[in-house]
């Protein structure tokens, strides 16, 4: 098998391969439980969740819109209240919206993937349609009228040709909404729309600016305790014997909950719950599994491997003039938000609720009734905002932690947040990966055949069961671990975007999953996307130097998707690309682009770097980016998005890499794990929002992150004439690269 | 008992002295602004001003607060009448999660009012110490320089 | 000496100043292609460069490497580092090799001037005629970077460069240049060390006009408002120094057993990181040596902890620094999980001046700009200086056997004069 061969050329020889066909792979999601369609034919989320009443409720006090996804910093609270507000023909703040909760809203998995818009929003945009057709419907029959001839009156009501109105509240109460949705209620005319498209100011903004409660983190309770959980330093270490006795002496310390190795330390005073913490870490650590392979941090993609053909087309070896062949990597990265994870839970009366922000309560109800042994009746999941959630973080973690707690402490709320070193040390990674590419150009310079591999572990360790939370591994006895899976094309886990979108007369792609993982692996912002549009965008590069092309037409060259090349050439046109500044050995430009997994947002980048010639140290100038995510909700809340992403991937692939030692992860803190800060990220960034009404919701949220790496890496390329395929592309390495 | 003067208010707290200041914004005054970002004055999530300066309020002991004018986000504005940077933030919705932004502009506040027209250099190098993980740098900056009233697409000037 | 001292030194001297002045004038010649230089060498000068830290004194706080601009406080005033890129105008383009090897060795500016001894032509006399023309080659294949540095701010006379004739009469006397034998590590280490490592410009004891006092060499001394501490048998280092360790603080800034490296030698790591191994481990060797105990000196100290003396004694310093600093520092913190350097083994808190642990508190650490490296936090607009001065006095109870400080307040005032840029 060819891909194996090139592999040990790849990752060394000598590697142990084992290499088997799954055939198709066994069912899983990002985010494992979804729950499962029952109404196929309609859009979105109402696929699984077909009554109206469950998303939308209209009576006396006004209309309330449910949605089972969760803001996460995205700002989808704003967007879902903008697509209600359309199709019902209200003002956005007539709509009171519950966001995820157990006890309220739709199941709609999680919140990941990109997937807020396509699932919740399309669900809600056509539940809006339906409540607004069967208002209209009573409306016609109250007022004697047929229901075209009604019009809506934007605030609320309907308005007969006579000049005679009536509200939507007087119609409610005549009119059940358990009913299930159709799926061709008509949209208002896009001609029409005053919320949808149009720039309305986040509504979490205001309270984050001004100290209000935002985030679980600001809860609250009477009576409330604080938590602090005691660990290790990180995955795979624990403490020795605890000084439980000297814990307990401190004055407020209320309890310390032990159950197998889980610990955690209950007090009165949130500093003192941390004072303890630090005086019963001062047992020391110990790992008492085998040795991490530290060095290179590429080793453990050399593990057996569950082998997958994703892409084959065309037949035969297309005939070529000239071989391009590369390797890519990036090393494992971190989520970091800026504020630890955190939860609240209270356990009363035989039910346990607990505030959270996970990006999934559902799934979450059902590893934490688990692990509590309780129905998951008894469980409520209700989501408040975290820090900045870029995946599967500690958020999971860390509310399983305050649910054991609080079950030791009934009647007591208790709020548990880690610490910043536990979210450094405990959190989920995305893992590292390598990508090569072979391709052979034909004699006019066009790319005849194309292979490419890719090698990943998991992105995928969202909890399922109590075996996917830290405490169920800790606790007494201990749940069993879950077993990583692939998450299945088109999607994809690691091989998220493997698939280049350029058309080639003959094409390969295989995915490589390598179970086993020397640091704890799941979800972060876009997947293999990063790596592997790094990876292909990198190589077009290549590809486009040995064919003598310009690196844009070369790319526009290989494309047929329509709406691809008008993201290319908007994006191109905004940078100026054509009349670019030449490569003077210290300035470059880059471009890159991709269709996220090949089914939501287009997104563009191009950008100007300088690199500073005695350090490495690579200055981002300028960046514009070009996006076309469909029917644009907020154009702003879009942009907000892209730009965001543009910094952190380029945070991602010019700095970050999480480091271990044998014993354990040794990026601890944000000393040892460097982000971008101020005089890190770039001069300016543009985002040019190419909107098409009417069409579907493209995911956007994780859209930017492999353009900007990849960009970035040609740019650097330009600038200094030198290739960096490895991430990140540190002054270090930029400045071995160049020489002296 | 500590007097503390958060905000221009005296507050009579029963606290072990040792607590910083930051743990007793939170729960003994129920103020939201400052958060816990790492507990080790390396990311400024915390960030409030002690006599105008911008400080770690994890790692300053209430007791060293005592006698001096701690200002929080709250004092700068609420959501009815939002202080100059505040409407400058939202202006820009320069916000993504936000957990960060209570501190930045806290430290961004430290920065104007001891120079009200600072440079593009000068007001990266001074926000440097606080992290936001969002990426939302680019519109911190904007709102920044909105609220200092200079032009919002500020230049870095050529090295 | 006093200013009075140096006013007569200046009429003694006055001659000389003349005869200096008569000796100027430099020769201008358009600079060298690039690609004129040897590679081999250029590689040399790149390693000695770093060495040396040039980039250090010669970059300005976000500016263009080699570029110049730098304020360097000294007692007499504000100076700027110059352009030290091969820009025509503003840097050293129309330096000839010569002309470069006078300045490094002399002293003298290619138009014949002065230069003033913040730049320790008294350190690279020492450096031999191949060193230097692999420098002068490193530097005159940089990018030339037109930039001038702003103008010195140095109070009379020092702002008379005339008068650093009288300066070089009365202290600048070097000797011939070194060569020592390039496998010897222990003499290459020490020709480093006292040439273009110049370590002594931080690390001996200056006189009141700015001079080494030679016969005190490497006893410790006192630069941009830090104590730089003995590199000798003086050190006041709880465990002693090995080759091992010192080369690892050289390549990484940070020994468990010691400290991390902060205020200027924070810099010099930066740069010393990228020196060629072999050069570090040969300054580790002679360094090693020289910070051997004296018979009559100390071996091991023995770690103290008197946490409930020191907080009887100084029970503000004792609850500041439970709040301030105990999250990084004390047992059981994540710092301490990590193997970062305990507070008690700290080689400021054992020195006899207070001012390197004042400095830290008030500046705290920073690594590479971007780079991973040890962190401390600035407390400088947090704490008063009471305030830092309590903390000061607490952690020098517990953590050393020493005699404590004394003055901390105005010791910490002056710091921060001193350290304010």
């Amino acid at each position: 098998m060819s891909e194996t061969l090139s592999r040990r050329g790849v990752l060394g020889a000598g590697a142990l391969v084992v290499a088997f066909s799954l055939g198709p792979r066994a069912l899983a999601q990002e985010g494992g439980a979804a729950p499962k369609p029952v109404a196929p034919g309609l859009p979105g989320s109402l696929k699984t969740t077909p009554m109206l009443d469950a998303w939308i409720r209209v009576d006396a006090d006004g209309i309330t819109v449910f949605t089972g996804k969760a803001e996460l910093g995205q700002g989808i609270k704003t967007a879902l209240i903008q697509v209600a507000a359309e199709d019902l023909d209200v003002a956005p703040a007539a709509i009171r919206l519950v966001t995820a909760d157990t006890g309220r809203t739709p199941n709609e998995g999680i919140t990941a993937g990109s997937h807020s818009m396509q699932d919740s929003g399309a669900a809600i945009l056509n539940a809006a349609a339906n409540v607004r057709m069967l208002l209209a419907e009573a409306a016609a029959q109250k007022l004697g009228v047929a229901p075209d001839a009604l019009a809506t009156t934007g605030d609320g009501g309907f308005k007969a040709p006579d000049g005679r109105t009536v509200r939507y509240a007087d119609l409610a109460a005549g009119l059940s909404l358990h009913v299930a949705a159709r799926a061709d209620a008509p949209h208002r005319p896009l001609g029409a729309r005053r919320t949808l498209g149009h720039d309305l100011p986040r509504v979490d903004i205001p309270a984050k600016l001004t100290g209000g409660v935002a985030y679980v983190h600001d809860l609250r309770l009477p009576g409330m305790l604080h938590a602090r959980v005691v660990r290790g330093p990180s995955v795979g270490t624990e403490l020795k014997a605890l000084d439980e006795a000297a814990a307990l002496a401190m004055p407020g310390v209320v309890k310390l909950v032990r159950n197998g190795r889980f610990a955690a330390v209950v007090a009165e005073r949130e500093w003192t719950a941390v004072q303890a913490l630090q005086r019963l870490q001062q047992a020391g650590w110990r790992r008492p599994g085998p040795p991490l392979p530290a060095g290179d941090p590429l080793a453990s993609l050399n593990g057996p491997s569950q082998d997958e053909v994703i892409q084959d087309v065309g037949a035969g070896a297309a005939a070529g003039v000239r071989t391009v062949q590369a390797r890519y990597s990036r090393p494992w990265l971190m989520h970091g938000a800026i504020g630890p994870s955190c939860a609240v839970a209270h356990f009363q009366d035989g039910q346990l609720t607990v505030w959270t922000h996970t990006q999934g309560v559902f799934p979450l109800r059902g590893a934490i009734a688990q692990l509590v042994k309780l129905a998951s009746d008894k469980v409520r999941c209700i989501h408040m905002e975290g820090a900045g959630c870029y995946g599967h973080n500690g958020a999971d973690d860390v509310a399983g932690d305050a649910a054991l707690a609080a079950m030791a402490l009934p009647g007591r709320p208790i709020r548990l947040q880690w610490m910043r070193e536990q979210e450094h040390g405990w959190e989920p990674l995305g893992c590292t990966q390598a990508a090569q590419i072979r391709a052979s150009l034909d004699a006019a310079g066009h790319i005849a055949s194309w292979r490419f591999e890719v090698w990943s572990h998991s992105h995928n360790g969202r909890p399922v069961t109590a075996g996917g939370l830290l405490a169920g591994l800790e606790v007494d006895p201990p749940f069993a671990p879950q077993i990583p899976r692939p998450i299945p094309m088109p999607e994809g886990g690691g091989d998220r975007n493997g698939v280049a979108i350029y058309a080639f007369p003959q094409a390969r792609a295989v995915s490589h999953f390598i179970e086993k993982a020397p640091l704890r692996a799941s979800a972060l912002r876009s997947l293999g996307a990063h790596l592997n549009v790094f990876a292909i965008e990198s190589f077009m590069d290549e590809c486009a130097k040995a064919a003598g092309a310009d690196p844009v037409a070369f790319r526009l060259a290989h494309l047929t998707d329509e709406r691809a090349k008008a993201v290319i050439a908007l994006c191109a046109e905004q940078f100026g690309w054509a009349s670019r500044r030449l490569s003077d050995g210290r300035r470059g430009t880059g471009f890159a682009f991709a269709r996220y997994k090949n089914l939501a947002s287009y997104c563009a980048v191009a950008l100007e770097v300088e690199v500073e010639h005695e350090t490495g140290q690579v200055s981002v100038r300028r960046v514009v980016s070009a996006i076309d995510a469909g029917d644009v909700v907020n154009p702003d809340g879009l942009k907000n998005q892209i730009e965001g992403g543009i910094v952190q991937a380029l945070s991602w692939s010019g700095l970050e890499a999480v480091t271990f030692d044998a014993d354990h992860r040794t990026s601890f803190d944000w000393s040892a794990y460097p982000v971008a800060r101020f005089r890190d990220v770039p001069g300016s960034v543009q985002v040019h929002v190419l909107n098409r009404p009417g069409t579907p919701f493209l995911g956007a949220g994780e859209a930017a992150q492999g353009p900007a790496g990849a960009a970035l890496a040609n740019a650097v390329a330009d600038a200094t004439g030198v290739r960096l395929r490895d991430l990140p592309l540190s002054p270090e390495r930029v400045k071995a690269a160049i020489g002296i | 008992m500590i007097v503390l003067n958060v905000n221009g208010r005296d507050h009579s707290l029963d606290v072990p002295p040792e607590t910083p200041l930051l743990y007793v914004l939170r729960n003994d005054l129920q103020l939201n602004g400052a958060k816990f970002g790492c507990g080790l004055g390396q990311c400024g999530a915390c960030t409030v001003q002690v006599d105008g300066q911008a400080a770690y309020s994890c790692l300053l002991p209430v007791s060293a607060a005592a006698g001096r004018h701690v200002r929080t986000v709250e004092g700068l504005g609420t959501v009815e009448k939002p202080g100059v940077l505040q409407r400058a933030f939202e202006t820009e919705q320069a916000a993504q999660c936000g957990y960060c932004i209570a501190g930045m502009i806290m430290r961004a506040q430290a920065l104007l009012d001891a120079n009200p027209r600072p440079s593009e250099a000068q007001i990266r190098a001074h926000m440097q110490p606080n992290l936001c993980r969002c990426g939302t740098h680019m519109r911190i900056l904007r709102a920044i320089r909105r609220a200092a009233g200079l032009p919002p697409d500020g230049k870095m000037e050529a090295a | 000496m006093t200013s009075a001292g140096l006013i007569r030194a200046l009429c003694a001297a006055g001659t000389l100043i003349l005869l200096a002045s008569a000796c100027a004038g430099g020769p201008k010649l358009p600079p060298p292609p690039p690609q004129s230089f040897d590679r081999a060498e250029v590689a040399q000068g790149f390693a000695l460069a770093k060495l040396g830290d040039c980039q250090g004194c010669h970059t300005a706080d976000g500016g263009v490497a080699y570029a110049g601009g730098l304020p360097l406080k000294t007692p007499f005033g504000t100076l700027y580092t110059t352009n030290i890129t091969p820009d025509a105008q503003t840097g050293l383009g129309r330096y000839s090799k010569d002309a470069f090897v006078r300045a490094m060795r002399r002293g003298v500016r290619a138009d014949g001037a002065h230069l003033y001894p913040a730049f320790p032509y008294d350190h690279f006399a020492y450096a031999d005629d191949r060193d230097l023309s692999a420098l002068y080659a490193f530097l005159m294949t940089r990018r030339p970077v037109a930039r001038t540095a702003p103008a010195n701010r140095l109070i009379p006379p020092a702002n008379i460069r005339g008068v650093i004739a009288v300066w070089k009469a009365l202290f600048f006397h070097p000797g011939p240049p070194a060569a020592p034998d390039p496998n010897d590590p222990r003499a290459r280490g020490a020709y480093l060390v006292e040439s273009l490592g110049h370590c002594g410009a931080c690390h001996t004891p200056h006189n009141a006009l700015g001079a080494e006092q030679t016969r005190q060499a490497l006893d410790g001394g006192y630069q941009e408002g830090w104590y730089a501490p003995p590199l000798n048998a003086l050190t006041p280092a709880s465990v002693p120094w090995t080759p091992e360790r010192l080369e690892r603080y050289f390549k990484t800034g940070l020994d468990r057993d010691h400290a991390a490296a902060a205020g200027p030698m924070g810099t010099v790591i930066r740069e010393l990181a990228k020196a060629p191994d072999a050069d570090r481990r040969a300054m580790a060797v002679y360094l090693a040596e020289l910070m051997k105990p004296s018979p009559a000196g100390r071996g091991q100290t023995a770690l103290v902890d008197r946490a409930a003396a020191a907080a009887s004694a100084h029970p503000q310093g004792a609850s500041l620094y439970a709040g301030a600093c105990a999250s990084c520092h004390e047992p059981g913190a994540p710092m301490m999980l990590q193997g970062r350097p305990p507070l008690p083994l700290g080689t400021p808190l054992h020195e006899a001046d207070p001012r390197d642990t004042i400095q830290i508190v008030l500046q705290g650490l920073q690594p590479p700009l971007g780079g991973a490296g040890p962190y401390m936090p600035a407390f400088g607009s947090s704490l008063t200086d009471a305030q830092v001065a309590e903390i000061a006095a607490y952690v020098r109870a517990r953590y050393s056997d020493r005699p404590p400080w004394s003055n901390l307040t105005a010791a910490v005032a002056e710091a921060r004069k001193q350290g304010a840029s």
